[in-house]
């Protein structure tokens, strides 16, 4: 049960892990679970593929990173931190497959004024969308990559999280 | 002059769903319905463990991720004609539940009543005269001049600040909004209050299934909640009587303000009842298991055609050879293989053909499925329809309330064939939302009676035999019927198809070119402005699609959302 009130941060892993890349927010998120452990305040959740079933996840944060694919038209493989004015590009162009679900819990914690103060989005360019439990060899190359920016973002916000070795 | 409307995609729904119209004289006069996202999921399941189909299953849809999970571990146990323990069927009820009621929640409020509800025009509304219509509609102790105050002050500044922007297709000031300010403002105040009901009943699915969005308790053969009265890490008392004070939270909502809003959306637009009827043979599944078998339900279903509540015939069981031998499925106008004719899904085949978008060719990702060679609807109407047809008593009491608020606020009496239309399936959801929550309160008050007898099973272990066993699961889903057909071999999964809710009523023609639900139920609906086809998306919106079980989206270029071509 979540009576109390929400830790200030989460992270939450986006995608859908049985389409290749399209799950790559889901493992970079269990990637990082595997290395760090967080400190109070920061939570970690994995969203998968869904959309209104995560408003009380959402609700109530102070900072709420996403990782997911993105698609911003570099080569697939390219890193990209979304913030401030990009996010909402993010979601406009449809660059994600399931954002609709995500840009419409936003739009609704906004009428209800529980959005997020700030969303911050970590993704990949995706190589491969097709049907697989693995990811291709392009982001996997790169996962590592998306693993650190995400702990350089949870060390800005004050929050490092330690390293498990 | 005739115009081709492109809506791609459909905002406000879950997955990529494109819908094609031609508008003649303000009406539309033909429909194509296109699942964007290529659906193969199933293949992924090929050789798998069937225990754990569950688990990958859920992952098939964002909305849908608890319903996939229960259906997949029926299909199995009905391969290997395993039951499961009575604790295990109501500790499920009760997540199938909680799952349903939070999601009809969610899709009237914060996923459809902006297409009937104009945000601006709350802002004009009088607050003390917006309580005084609301208190002739029931004693929600909500509805007070200082709430209705509050909730308008916000809107105000959410307007003022330039940020409706958010609400893509959120149609302000179109000349179909027809809600007078104060019922506006009633129904801006409910949408918020919405949002701390559906986190209740979201709540109760946690509790039991240990975690959303993706619950972890089942298993193949029953649940994986150890019940110990005593011991704090399993299903205890305390977290019983927990589950049981959340449920009584969610009744006062359904009852006293999703029902009146329903009815008094359906007097105001009464209009609507008349368009969006479409395919009226109306197919769903009996829900609740009441026994370890699955022979006895608490909710009944069947099959209506035609419309004629007489001619119902009810679906008795999990293993019924009436759903088992009447589904099919049709590639002819999908991106698929095809020429076999529809198949059944023990045999469905899914290789893909793509080709670019044929008007009377192949246009969508989403096969077309028929029962007894016929296209079906399904959903909520579906359901309640069959429950009436059936004399489920709960059913026809809320049916009754609905019709008699929305006849007395439309001052005209409103028949019951008004609910074959686009209003008829919102009223047949809240009515079946608050058939749902009476359901919870008896299937909690079944789990502890059963535990209270000394059963504490919640699990019977699977043992599969050598050779070919074929299953079937179905459930009846939020959206409607949801079934899952496995054929396993030697222990390994040989072939799994899912048929989903938003396939039987968003797929494409079929063998015999008849359009599917969505298509039909979009044919003379009015378009007042082409370019705001906001009636296109009230039809669409009222099935309450949910596109992403079926699919992937590979649409990267930014394009309008409305694209209107002279014919």
């Amino acid at each position: 049960m979540t009576a109390s009130a929400p830790s200030p941060v989460l992270v939450l892993g986006m995608g859908n892990i049985l389409l290749t890349d399209e799950g790559l927010g889901v493992r970079a998120l269990e990637a990082f679970r595997a290395r760090y452990e967080v400190p109070d305040g920061v939570e970690l959740l994995d969203g998968g593929t869904t959309g209104m079933g995560l408003l009380d996840d959402i609700s109530g944060r102070s900072q709420l990173l996403v990782l997911d694919a993105v698609q911003t038209g570099a080569p697939p493989g390219t890193l990209a931190v979304l913030r401030g004015d990009r996010v909402p590009v993010y979601f406009g162009r449809r660059a994600s497959p399931h954002q609709l679900g995500l840009s419409d819990v936003l739009a609704t914690l906004e009428l209800a004024g529980e959005k997020p103060a700030d969303v911050t989005v970590l993704g990949i360019v995706p190589d491969s969308l097709e049907l697989s439990l693995e990811l291709s060899a392009t982001v996997t190359a790169q996962l590592d990559g998306l693993v650190a920016a995400l702990v350089a973002e949870l060390t800005d916000l004050g929050y490092p999280p330690r390293s498990r070795d | 002059m005739a115009t081709r409307i492109t809506v791609d995609p459909v905002t406000r729904i879950e997955g990529h769903l494109r819908i094609d119209c031609e508008v003649d004289g303000g009406k539309v006069t033909n429909a194509w319905s296109s699942g964007q996202m290529w659906r193969g999921i199933e293949l992924i399941l090929q050789g798998r463990d069937p225990r754990d189909a569950w688990v990958f299953t859920q992952r098939i849809c964002g909305v849908c991720t608890t319903v996939h999970a229960i259906v997949s571990v029926r299909a199995v146990e009905n391969a290997l004609q395993l039951e499961v323990p009575l604790n295990a069927q109501y500790i499920r009820n009760l997540i199938i539940g909680a799952h349903c009621v939070h999601d009809h929640i969610v899709h009237f409020y914060h996923l459809s009543a902006l297409d009937w509800v104009d945000v601006v025009s709350a802002l004009q509304a009088d607050p003390a005269a917006t309580a005084k219509l609301a208190s002739t509609l029931s004693d929600w102790p909500r509805n007070t001049v200082q709430e209705l105050t509050a909730v308008q002050q916000k809107l105000r500044s959410l307007v003022e600040s330039g940020q409706l922007g958010i609400f893509a297709n959120g149609y302000w000031g179109h000349p179909a909004m027809k809600l007078p300010p104060e019922v506006n403002l009633l129904a801006a105040a409910h949408y918020l209050q919405a949002l701390e009901y559906q986190r209740i009943a979201n709540q109760v699915v946690a509790i039991l299934g240990s975690k959303t969005p993706h619950i972890q308790n089942l298993a193949v053969g029953g649940v994986a909640n150890p019940i110990n009265l005593d011991s704090q890490s399993t299903l205890t008392l305390e977290r019983l009587y927990s589950i049981k004070s959340l449920i009584d939270e969610l009744g006062d909502f359904v009852r006293k303000v999703y029902i009146p809003d329903v009815a008094a959306v359906g007097a105001f637009y009464a209009d609507w009842t008349g368009f969006g009827s479409g395919v009226t043979n109306y197919l769903s599944v009996p829900e609740m298991p009441l026994d370890t078998a699955g022979t006895q339900f608490e909710l009944p279903g069947g099959y209506i055609p035609d419309g004629d509540l007489g001619a119902f015939k009810p679906i008795t069981g999990f293993r019924d050879k009436y759903f088992e031998e009447g589904v099919a499925e049709s590639s002819k106008h999908a991106w698929y293989e095809s020429g076999k004719g529809a198949l059944h899904p023990y045999d469905g085949e899914t290789v893909p053909e793509y080709t670019d978008f044929q008007d009377d060719g192949k246009y969508s990702w989403v096969k077309a499925p028929t029962f007894l060679g016929q296209r079906a609807q399904v959903g909520p109407l579906a359901n309640v329809l069959c429950m009436a047809a059936a004399g489920h008593e709960p059913t026809t009491r809320y049916l009754d309330q609905v019709i008699s608020t929305a006849s007395s606020l439309a001052g005209a009496q409103i028949p019951l064939t008004a609910l074959h239309s686009t209003i008829g399936r919102h009223a047949a959801r809240a009515i079946r939302c608050a058939v749902i929550y009476e359901t919870l309160q008896n299937q909690w008050q079944l789990l502890m009676e059963n535990i209270g007898s000394g059963d504490y099973e919640t699990f019977n272990r699977p043992v599969f035999p050598k050779g070919e066993q074929r299953g079937f699961g179905f459930h009846e889903a939020p959206r409607g019927v949801l079934s899952h057909w496995v054929v396993i071999q030697d222990g390994k999964i040989a072939n799994y198809q899912a048929v989903v809710p938003s396939t039987w009523n968003a797929g494409p023609r079929d063998e015999d070119d008849a359009l599917g639900p969505y298509e039909a139920s979009l044919l003379d609906n009015p378009v007042a402005d082409p370019e705001r086809p906001l009636e296109v998306l009230r039809t669409v919106h009222s099935f309450d699609p949910c596109l992403a079980c079926a699919i992937h989206m590979v649409d990267e270029e930014q394009q309008p959302i409305v694209q209107v071509k002279a014919l």
